[in-house]
């Protein structure tokens, strides 16, 4: 199968069809950013983008994904490693405790800028609701989010 | 340890020539683990990849180096999420005086004769490696300092040092620690208590808020974490055990599994009697991840279940319901006479209880594993890589020497890392190929075979006299054994808890339920399901005597004093009233609220660490609790990293919630009965409330911060439910007694 991930197409084998996009990101085309959590579409470890939406890479074959554009999160940064807003944002509010939820909370959040530039503070709640936090950093990742998206901090 | 004291970490830990090493990092467009080691500087997030080790580099202790080209320092214990990786770093640089932007901060070697224990768990970090640290910075800043006066020809005192740069103020000369590190390393090594350290008055960086050292990688999704290893010819494992604990393999479909497609060879693992080591199963190796995890679909495997698990949470809790009627054979603590003590006082009785839960780190157990050259090579994310050095040497009969174990970062560890069974079972496996081995659990085995919290049933009774104080307590325990009439781990409990040693009239009996299934540590083990219990009930005779909660807990403490004069790891009642008061003047303890509102105290001490939470709370008619927010006063003596202190606040606030709400594993016929997320729900943003942590910056030696701040919220939550509703809530997760 051909897979554009991150803007760069990759001719991938695999021995099963319904090998989902989460196994071949990380065991065939090496980006193991993208995070293994649980598998059924419960945690958001594993969150990537898929023509621009947040989506559950381990819930999607990626066989059906031929022609559809990938963006994990080893793609956000720019080409001269600049980092993307989202992640400087998360860099500088120093989030991640143990960090293994992180790029999948990156990858949600920037889904959401991408959709609302100013989102409320229930609105962050509910579009990153898909992604947990095992450590419980969310005071923080609102905080990034709101410095991403040049909004003040509520009290 | 077979790698030599060389400090560079990568070419010495993997034995390869430095050529070969090249090679190696090149593959897989170098997203290599081997290669990833971290500055401090965002915009340079890898300069550290590989220092040569140099003849006349300056490194007079395992955690200081120092050459021409920049300043290292050694970060000797596993990273789990607590920021070990950036503070321990921080303690030296202070007392170094090396500029934090100057330093390269790389993830030391297991190497006990160097660094002692290399682990992480129970709080102990901190407390245990402040002086070692401090002590390794100045003894380096000491020789810089030296350094530099020989050079200047001028005396030692007349010098000063700030951000890497020694100062000789009287001329206006200055050298940095880069340029003065060739003639250091030619000085002897000063014996560490002829070396001053600093007052803590003249700290510059402890206590400021730094940011992660690995925040870079972690944004930009580098690889760092166990289950990230990637090697040449890489093999992908998976390991099936009997669903009940300590079932065996009676008979298995082998042959068909191993024609599956993708599948390299399929076995049955005999165990080793251990069940945290290595229990009996088939094992599949597979060429990737998906192909080991399918083929498990067509795996049918008889088991032999006569030695396994039969637990059952049903049945354990209607025999806890009856014995809850009695007191326990065995005493833990029984002074003055607390039968009088209950007739004459107004008494109280509450049944609490609280379920089994699971560490459900979110990065599933996993271990990569290369035998090689008569090596046993291991990339695990482990909170004890040493007894995993130890453990695999005796399991394989190697020496210790032969066991090379990389520090990995583990995406979370809660105590379930504490223990190496995923170890045990990766090595086992790998033996049998000459390839590197990756065994990833799925979140199902990390489910079912997880050394689980303790459930656990209190009967209490308790009364308060005509001034209002506490005049009896008894609590019967009701816990579990494996066998051997010891507690399983938390489900002991110390005759001086919290809040014996206020009470004259205290009695604690135990009654031990049989139990198979493996219990183990928990953060804050204990501590964790005993605050709620006894802050609970604090509260339920502090309503019963009508005093406020507040001047109640307070009175309790009394005069300013320490619980165990000389050990400064004792509850201290004066840093107690402290973040007590701290934490109800901030929260803003006493105002009015709405209906359907509530304010709720806990105070605990546990791991040396002083804490009060107030939770914020609203009910509303179905029973929906929503925690608005939460207010923490903490005293763990000097802070080192603001940022990560308020973190791990902040962190085991929500952990705490999280687990109070929703979060039980049931048992019957040995198995668990929750198998992944859709069962067993962790907190999400929607519920997180605002967590505010304030600190004392006490005199006091460091202690831990990982743990100790989860033990307060669940009795301040409670206790704030009961403020809203006038419900008592006495079982945790409160969603099995009817809460939202
Ligand atoms: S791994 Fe995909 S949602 Fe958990
Ligand atoms: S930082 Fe550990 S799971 Fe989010």
């Amino acid at each position: 199968m051909r897979l554009n991930v991150n803007g760069q197409d990759h001719e991938v084998d695999v021995v099963h069809d319904d090998t989902p996009l989460l196994w071949v990101l990380r065991d065939h085309l090496g980006m193991v950013g993208t995070k293994f959590g649980c598998g059924i579409g419960m945690c958001g470890a594993c969150t990537v983008h898929i023509d621009g939406q947040a989506a559950f890479s381990c819930s999607v074959r990626a066989a059906d994904l031929e022609g559809r554009a990938i963006t994990t999160i080893e793609g956000l940064a720019a080409a001269d490693g600049t980092l993307h807003r989202v992640q400087q944002a998360w860099a500088d509010q120093d989030v991640a405790q143990c960090g293994y939820c992180q790029s999948g909370q990156i990858m949600r959040a920037t889904a959401l800028l991408e959709k609302h530039a100013k989102p409320t503070r229930q609105e962050i709640d509910e579009a990153m609701a898909g992604s947990v936090c095992r450590c419980g950093t969310y005071n923080r990742i609102r905080l990034a989010i709101e410095d991403a998206a040049g909004i003040s901090h509520e009290a | 340890m077979k790698h030599n004291k060389n400090p560079n970490a990568l070419l010495s830990v993997t034995k390869l020539d430095r050529r070969a090493f090249l090679k190696l990092t090149g593959y897989a467009g170098g997203g290599l683990m081997l290669g990833i080691t971290v500055g401090c500087s965002p915009e340079e997030p890898s300069s550290a990849q590989s220092q040569p080790a140099r003849a006349d580099a300056f490194a007079p202790n395992a955690y200081v180096q120092i050459t021409e080209e920049g300043i290292t320092i050694y970060a000797p214990s596993p990273e789990i999420g607590q920021g070990v990786k950036t503070s321990f770093p921080m303690i030296v640089a202070e007392e170094l005086d090396a500029a934090w932007e100057d330093v390269t901060v790389i993830q030391a070697d297991i190497d006990a004769e160097r660094y002692g224990r290399q682990a992480a768990g129970g709080s102990a970090g901190i407390p245990r490696a402040w002086m070692p640290l401090r002590q390794a910075g100045a003894v380096a800043r000491h020789m810089l300092v030296a350094a530099a006066a020989a050079r200047w020809e001028v005396d030692a005192t007349e010098l000063e040092t700030l951000d890497s740069t020694v100062i000789h103020a009287a001329t206006g000369r200055t050298l940095s620690y880069l340029e003065l590190a060739r003639e250091a390393a030619d000085l002897p090594v000063p014996d560490v208590d002829d070396v001053t350290l600093k007052d803590r008055s003249q700290f510059r960086l402890l206590g400021k808020r730094i940011g992660g050292v690995d925040n870079t990688p972690l944004v930009t999704g580098a690889p760092l974490f166990g289950i990230d290893t990637r090697l040449p010819q890489l093999l992908y494992a998976t390991y099936v055990k009997c669903p009940a604990r300590g079932g065996e393999v009676e008979s298995a479909n082998i042959d068909a599994v191993k024609q599956l497609p993708g599948v390299v060879d399929a076995f049955v693992l005999e165990g080793n009697g251990n069940s945290r080591e290595l229990l009996p199963g088939v094992a599949i190796v597979a060429v990737d991840t998906w192909s080991a995890f399918k083929a498990r679909a067509t795996l049918e495997v008889v088991w032999d279940e006569s030695r396994a698990a039969k637990d059952s949470t049903s049945s354990t809790r209607a025999r806890a319901l009856e014995l809850a009627r009695t007191e326990g054979d065995d005493e833990i603590v029984d002074d003055g006479d607390v039968e009088d003590a209950l007739a004459e006082g107004k008494q109280v009785s509450g049944f609490y209880e609280y379920a089994f839960v699971s560490h459900a780190q979110l990065e599933p157990q996993n271990t990569t594993a290369w035998w090689h050259d008569g090596i046993m090579e291991l990339w695990a994310p482990t909170q004890s890589p040493q007894r995993a050095q130890s453990m695999v040497a005796d399991l394989i009969d190697l020496d210790e020497d032969e066991v090379t174990v990389h520090q990995m970062r583990a995406g979370g560890g809660f105590g379930r890392r504490a223990i190496n069974d995923v170890v045990a079972e990766a090595v086992v496996i790998a033996k049998r190929f000459d390839r590197p081995v990756k065994l990833t659990w799925k979140r199902e085995d990390d489910m079912n075979f997880d050394f689980f919290r303790a459930g656990g049933f209190h009967a209490l009774t308790g009364a308060v006299d005509a001034d209002g104080r506490i005049s009896a307590w008894r609590n019967h325990f009701i816990s579990f054994t494996h066998g051997g009439g010891r507690p399983v781990i938390g489900g002991s409990i110390r005759s001086s808890i919290d809040p014996g040693p206020f009470v004259d009239n205290y009695r604690i009996t135990q009654t031990l339920m049989p139990w198979q299934t493996p219990c183990g540590p928990w953060r804050a083990p204990g501590s964790n399901v005993i605050a709620f219990v006894h802050q609970c009930f604090l509260h339920e005779l502090s309503t019963a005597a009508g005093r406020d909660h507040l001047e109640f807990l307070l009175d309790l403490m009394g005069e300013p004093r320490w619980l165990d004069e000389g050990n400064a790891r004792a509850l201290n009642t004066g840093r107690a009233t402290a973040v007590i008061k701290l934490a109800a003047e901030k929260a803003g303890w006493g105002r009015a609220l709405p209906d359907g509102r509530g304010l709720g105290l806990a105070f605990y001490f546990s791991h040396a660490a002083h804490i009060a939470e107030v939770a914020e709370v609203s009910v509303d008619a179905d029973k929906r609790v929503t925690v608005e927010r939460v207010t923490v006063g903490v005293d763990v003596g000097p802070i080192i990293n603001l940022s990560g202190a308020e973190n791990q606040v902040q962190g085991s606030v929500i952990d705490g919630l999280s687990t109070m709400l929703d979060q039980a594993v049931t048992f019957e016929q040995g198995r668990a009965q929750q198998t992944n997320f859709h069962q067993y729900s962790l907190l999400r943003m929607p519920r997180a409330p605002d967590v505010d942590a304030h600190f004392i910056i006490s005199e006091f030696p460091p202690t831990g911060l990982g743990e100790p701040a989860l033990p307060p919220l669940a009795p301040a939550v409670a206790n704030a439910i009961f403020d809203a509703t006038g419900e008592r809530v006495r079982r945790l997760p409160i969603s099995h007694a009817g809460w939202v």
